[in-house]
C-alpha cells in the first residue's frame, strides 16, 4: 500500500522535474539569444533545415486543403444561396486557424522530430559532454540557433500555407465551380481584418513555434542517451507537440476573438 | 564554402517568399488593399439607399456580369449615395435611359446592380449618369411596411 502511494508521490515528482529542467532549458535558450548575434551563420543553418526544407510540404499541404476548403464552403454555403461568400469562408477559416495550426503539426512531424532525434543523438553518442568539457555552453551553441531558427520559420511558413490556400480556394471556387470572380475577392476584403485576423494568426504562429521548436528541443535533450530512448523521445516530441498545439490553439482563440 | 552559400541564398529567398506571402494576405485578403481598376468605361448612379452593396459587387444586365462598381461615395448636400460603376468596353450600346436596380443574389447573398436596358437611341459614354435608380430592397423597412398595412387594414 505505502509502496504503491511511494510509486504515485515518484512519479509525480519525476514529472514536475521534468517541467522543471524544460523551462530552465528555455529559459537557457532565451539567454542565449544575444551570443548569436556573434554567429549568425549558425542560425542561417537552422532556418534553413527547418524552414526551407519545409517549404515544400507546407505548400502543397495549404493548396490542398485550400482547395477542399473551396469544395466543402461552396456545398454548404450554395445551399443558402450565399456561394459568393466563399471567399471569406476560405480565407477566415485559413488565416485564423488552419494557417497556424496545420503548419505547426507539418512541422512538428517534418522538423520537429528531426531536431529531437538530432539533440538525442549527439546525447547518446555524448558530443554533449565533448562540448562541454572544451567549456562550450550546448545549449548556447546547439540548442538556441534550432529554436530562433523554428521561431523565425514558423510564422513565414504558415504565412504561406494560408496564402497558398487562399489560392487554392480560388481556382477551385473561381475556376472550377463558378463563384463570382470580384465578389470572391471584395466579400474577402471586406469581411477580414488586417489586425484582427492576419495579425492574430502571425501571432498565434509564433506561439506555436516556440512551443514546437522547445518541445522537440527539450525532448532530444533530456532523452534516455540510448538507441531506445532517443526513439522514444522522438515520438514524444511528435505527440506532445501536437497536443500541445491543438490545446494553445484552443486558448489562443479563446483570448483572440472569443469576446 | 559553396554549400554554406547555397544555404544562404535558399534562406533568403524563404524569407522573401514569407513576406510576399504575408504581403499578399495583408494586400489582397484583408480589408488593407481593395482597388481593381478594370478595363471600360465608368457611369455613375445616384441611390437613395444603397443596402449593404459594396466597392467590386457585380453590374449585371439581363444576368450576366457587364461590370463592376467602382466606388461608392456619398453626395452631403442631397442625401444620396453616388455609385460609379465601371463597364466593360464591349457593351458600349447601352442606352441612357438605363434603369439601375439593386437587388440581391439569394435571400440572403451578395447585393449588386442590375440594370435594364431603355429605349433611347443614345448610348451611355464614359462619365455619363444613371438617371433612372431604384434602391436596394432593405428587408426591415418592407417588414416595416407589411405590418403597418396589416395594421391599418385591422383598424378598419
Amino acid at each position: 500500500m505505502l509502496d504503491l502511494l511511494a510509486q504515485l508521490g515518484r512519479s509525480g515528482l519525476a514529472a514536475i522535474e521534468r517541467l522543471g529542467r524544460g523551462h530552465l532549458l528555455l529559459l537557457g535558450m532565451i539567454g542565449g539569444l544575444p551570443s548569436l548575434v556573434a554567429r549568425p551563420r549558425l542560425l542561417t543553418a537552422q532556418i534553413y533545415n527547418i524552414g526551407v526544407l519545409s517549404v515544400l510540404i507546407v505548400t502543397v499541404s495549404g493548396l490542398f486543403v485550400g482547395m477542399v476548403l473551396g469544395l466543402q464552403g461552396y456545398y454548404v454555403l450554395s445551399q443558402f444561396g450565399a456561394a459568393e461568400s466563399l471567399g471569406v469562408m476560405v480565407a477566415a477559416s485559413l488565416v485564423r486557424e488552419l494557417g497556424p495550426v496545420v503548419t505547426a503539426l507539418l512541422v512538428a512531424g517534418r522538423a520537429g522530430s528531426a531536431l529531437t532525434a538530432e539533440i538525442g543523438l549527439m546525447k547518446a553518442t555524448e558530443q554533449l559532454s565533448g562540448l562541454e568539457m572544451m567549456a562550450v555552453d550546448p545549449v548556447k551553441r546547439i540548442l538556441t540557433p534550432r529554436f530562433l531558427g523554428g521561431l523565425i520559420a514558423m510564422p513565414v511558413l504558415a504565412a504561406m500555407f494560408s496564402a497558398v490556400g487562399v489560392l487554392g480556394g480560388y481556382f477551385v471556387g473561381v475556376g472550377l465551380l463558378g463563384v463570382d470572380d470580384g465578389a470572391f475577392w471584395s466579400q474577402m476584403q471586406a469581411k477580414i481584418d488586417l489586425h484582427e485576423d492576419v495579425i492574430n494568426g502571425v501571432i498565434k504562429s509564433l506561439v506555436f513555434g516556440v512551443v514546437v521548436t522547445w518541445i522537440a528541443l527539450f525532448q532530444g535533450y533530456d532523452a534516455v542517451p540510448t538507441s531506445e530512448g532517443v526513439s522514444r523521445a522522438t515520438t514524444r516530441a511528435v505527440v506532445h507537440s501536437a497536443l500541445a498545439v491543438l490545446g494553445l490553439d484552443f486558448v489562443l482563440t479563446a483570448l483572440m476573438f472569443g469576446d | 564554402m559553396m554549400r554554406l552559400r547555397w544555404i544562404e541564398i535558399a534562406v533568403g529567398a524563404f524569407m522573401v517568399a514569407g513576406f510576399v506571402a504575408l504581403f499578399f494576405l495583408a494586400m489582397k485578403v484583408s480589408n488593407l488593399g481593395a482597388s481593381s481598376v478594370t478595363d471600360g468605361y465608368q457611369v455613375s448612379a445616384r441611390f437613395d439607399n444603397i443596402g449593404s452593396l459594396k466597392v467590386r459587387a457585380p453590374v449585371t444586365m439581363a444576368g450576366v456580369r457587364v461590370g463592376r462598381v467602382e466606388a461608392i461615395g456619398f453626395d452631403k448636400d442631397t442625401y444620396e449615395a453616388v455609385v460609379s460603376l465601371r463597364i466593360d468596353r464591349r457593351y458600349d450600346t447601352i442606352p441612357t435611359d438605363t434603369f439601375a436596380n439593386i437587388f440581391t443574389a439569394g435571400l440572403l447573398g451578395e447585393q449588386y446592380i442590375g440594370l435594364a436596358a431603355g429605349g433611347s437611341d443614345e448610348f451611355l459614354a464614359d462619365g455619363d449618369e444613371l438617371e433612372y435608380t431604384q434602391s436596394a430592397l432593405v428587408l426591415e423597412q418592407m417588414i416595416g411596411q407589411f405590418l403597418f398595412s396589416k395594421a391599418e387594414e385591422g383598424a378598419k
